[in-house]
């Protein structure tokens, strides 16, 4: 492969590789870190994780259900999916009116230009 | 030998698939092994001869295949001074459609062979899906409209078949029936269409349809009918309803193969507008790029907005389907309204329909890529609902890696291909109008959002106990994977071969209308 | 006038069929009934592709010991033949699809055949 392999973007250019090399260094970087850390640290050790001074949930209970991701971006587009969803009636002859409808608009535009 | 084979390669292009999906029902009589070797040799057999036939595209300039002439180059009968046979035109922009079809659907073949091993009725499945690969490379390498219908038929109706093929208490037939429907009443159009071309300019092969036609307001009623149908089967918002009930009810191989299927819709969508019409449009250029730019948005942004309160992970993959295509429709949109523009399509014009067409590439295999490890996943767990699902990442370590690769490669993070596409539509549409390139942003930001709910409620969280025997997939569903995750990985590290072998060659194809009609007619 | 009214009947007949079919796939809530509007529809448009190579008084396209080579159009009448092979294809497969229908959900109602949706 090129090492000076680019995209020419018409109005730049962008370089995969240099982007892996990017990462490659953050890596590094943060290898770097984590070697500086201590090293007579032990899993099981020290205090329970601090969650808003309250009990840390058996393992297994902490999954949360996909309905509940994005909950608050749902709510706040409430009146966006009211209208949205309804749209998606699952039923056929509807479908079939949509595709039908877009023609006719189509006609008209296309005879009307 | 080889010349003969080289010499015929787009007849068998479509007849190795067909040859394979009628004599399947027969060998599949002969045991379970014969039959998985037959659909292997299938599909290897036909990704080889789509990938030579597209090399020799590449190498020698468009290839011709004229069915029960003398030569398959003679285009002209002698005593004629038209066409009158059925012939295969394969350009550069074909050559790219056939290598996207044959690579997935080995595959898709490939993935099949386990994922679908616990099911019935195993040769009817098999001889469906060649049909469907048959309909859908005969889609993109035709030179002729009636022909076209044909196999857009050909993939409808295998197609609906294979997604009510399990029935599942009833709900993959309604998908079925949907999808059956709506493809008839579109190829119905399309066939009107055909005939009032016909009935104009006695001819239906697309290049001689192309040297004759006037635009008058007949043309413009066809093209109305050909051109609405076909956006609605590549699932065009707001004619997009079909596409998540179908994709989510289908066997995920058969799903994935029915995104490339739409992609072909997308690809004679393409070859109407820019080589049927083309320089006809000329008046109302801007009338049918803003046609496809405002179908590319609506269906970019219903489409991403609608997948993220999905609980089903293959609707939600569905309706993603949706918003990529409107991508594609995007970038190629852009191509044709500035079509008549000299300096405006050099500048940015042939760079947005470069991504927008790369994109297509990407989309095919990425968008496999997902839907296969839904399936690998609804293999193992048995629900598709993202509700239940979780912790899967302990027990199906591979199959996260292969729906990370994905999902960062349809939410367009580098370095994954779909980044290097979605850069070049960014970058020619924000010269267009910085607006529609915002949008395009946003609306890759929503899936990037949407992918990491999925990603978590499927792969994150502790193991859960229903899911304890979980297993990784087997070695074929793996390797079906591996195919499309590597193309993902190596187009996004190395995206530039990919554009000046494949992309660039397809745009000038679909910009040079006069060179599509000069190889039929010899300039005539 | 007459004359030319008769001549342009079938294209009234096809425009006639279609909207019939049309509004029978758009306004009915039955699944049948809907097959039947699309079946209408086809028909529409066979009839459509027949008649663009019609001639008046024209013989069939068979040149041996043809009386005289004022022929209709044969290339049409392919054009519908498969057309008409595809159409069974399709409406076989969807009666059938109907029928599975019916038995898993015991209705035919378009209206409530909808599992999927949203």
């Amino acid at each position: 492969m090129d090492p000076t392999q680019t995209l020419a973007t018409g109005s730049g250019y962008w370089s995969p590789l240099l982007w892996l090399l990017a990462l490659v260094v953050g890596l590094a970087v943060a290898l770097v870190i984590r070697s500086r850390g201590r090293k007579d640290f032990r899993e099981g050790e020290g205090r329970a994780p601090f969650i808003s001074g309250n009990k840390e949930p058996e393992q297994g209970g902490g999954h949360i259900p996909a309905s509940n991701i994005y909950w608050g971006f749902l709510e706040s587009m409430k009146s966006y999916y009211g209208r949205l969803v309804p749209v998606h009636t699952g039923v056929p002859t509807d479908y079939v009116a949509w595709l039908l409808g877009i023609m006719a608009l189509m006609l008209i535009i296309g005879l009307a230009t | 030998m080889d010349t003969f084979v080289m010499r015929h390669l787009p007849a068998l292009l479509i007849a190795t698939p067909l040859f394979a999906a009628f004599l399947m029902p027969l060998v599949g009589t002969a045991g379970r092994t014969a039959r998985n070797a037959w659909a292997f040799l299938g599909a290897l057999l036909t990704a080889a001869i789509g990938l030579t036939l597209a090399w020799k595209v590449w190498t020698t300039g468009t290839v011709l295949y004229v069915f029960g002439a003398a030569t398959p180059q003679q285009t002209l009968p002698p005593d004629a001074a038209f066409p009158i046979r059925i012939m295969f035109q394969v350009d550069a922009m074909s050559a790219l459609m056939a290598v996207i079809a044959s690579l997935s659907a080995l595959g898709i073949t490939i993935y099949s062979l386990s994922a679908e091993s616990k099911q019935s009725g195993l040769e009817t499945f098999y001889a469906m899906l060649f049909l469907l690969i048959a309909g859908v490379l005969g889609m993109v390498v035709t030179g002729d409209l009636f022909n076209f219908f044909i196999f857009l038929e050909i993939s409808s109706l295998a197609g609906a078949a294979l997604v009510a093929y399990r029935i599942d208490d009833g709900v993959a037939v309604e998908a079925g029936l949907k999808y059956a429907l709506l493809s008839t009443v579109g190829a119905l159009a399309v066939l009107t269409a055909i005939g009032m071309l016909f009935a104009q300019y006695n001819a239906l092969n697309m290049a001689t349809l192309a040297s004759r036609l006037q635009f008058t307001a007949l043309d413009k009623v066809a093209l109305v009918l050909l051109a609405v149908p076909l956006a609605m089967k590549c699932g065009a918002v707001p004619m997009h309803f079909w596409t998540p009930d179908t994709y989510t009810t289908a066997p995920s191989s058969v799903t994935a193969f029915l995104v490339v299927s739409s992609q072909a819709s997308l690809y004679g969508l393409f070859r109407i507008l820019y080589t049927l019409y083309g320089d006809l449009l000329q008046f109302s250029w801007a009338t049918f790029g803003w046609f496809l730019i405002v179908l590319g948005i609506l269906s970019m942004f219903i489409g991403v907005t609608m997948a993220i309160p999905q609980k089903d992970v293959k609707r939600l993959m569905a309706y993603h389907a949706v918003s990529q295509t409107g991508y594609m429709l995007l970038g190629v949109g852009v191509g044709l309204a500035v079509l008549g523009n000299a300096d405006a399509l050099a500048k940015y014009g042939k760079t947005a329909m470069a991504g927008g067409l790369f994109h297509i590439i990407n989309h095919a295999m990425y968008k496999g890529l997902l839907f296969l490890t839904a399936g690998a996943v609804f293999y193992r767990c048995g629900t598709r609902n993202l509700n239940k699902l979780g912790g899967l990442g302990h027990t199906m370590p591979w199959t996260m890696v292969f729906f990370m690769i994905g999902a960062l490669a349809i939410a367009g993070v580098p370095p994954f291909n779909g980044f290097a596409s979605k850069l070049l539509i960014y970058e020619s549409v924000f010269r267009f109008s910085p607006f529609l390139s915002i949008i395009a942003m946003i609306v890759s930001i929503l899936t990037l959002a949407s992918f990491v709910k999925v990603f978590h409620s499927m792969f994150m969280g502790p193991p859960r106990a229903e899911f304890a025997a979980a297993r990784e997939v087997p070695a074929p569903m793996f390797i079906g994977m591996a195919i499309l995750a590597l193309f993902v990985v190596v187009a996004g590290l190395a995206p530039q071969p990919f554009i000046e072998h494949m992309i660039n060659p397809a745009v000038d194809a679909l910009v040079d209308r006069a060179g599509y009609i000069a190889a039929i007619l010899g300039g005539r | 006038m007459m004359s030319y009214l008769l001549l342009k009947l079938p294209y009234f007949t096809v425009v006639v069929l279609t909207l019939l079919g049309l509004a029978a796939m758009v306004f009915k809530k039955n699944l049948i009934k809907i097959l039947m509007g699309l079946s209408l529809l086809e028909s529409a448009v066979n009839l459509f592709l027949i008649v663009t190579g019609y001639r008046t008084d024209g013989v069939a396209p068979i040149y041996t010991n043809a009386p005289s080579l004022h022929m209709t159009l044969p290339t049409v009448q392919a054009l519908t033949l498969t057309s008409i092979v595809i159409g069974v294809a399709t409406s076989a497969m969807m009666l059938s699809f109907a029928m599975v229908i019916y038995k898993k959900y015991g209705t035919v109602n378009a209206e409530k055949v909808k599992k999927l949706k949203g």
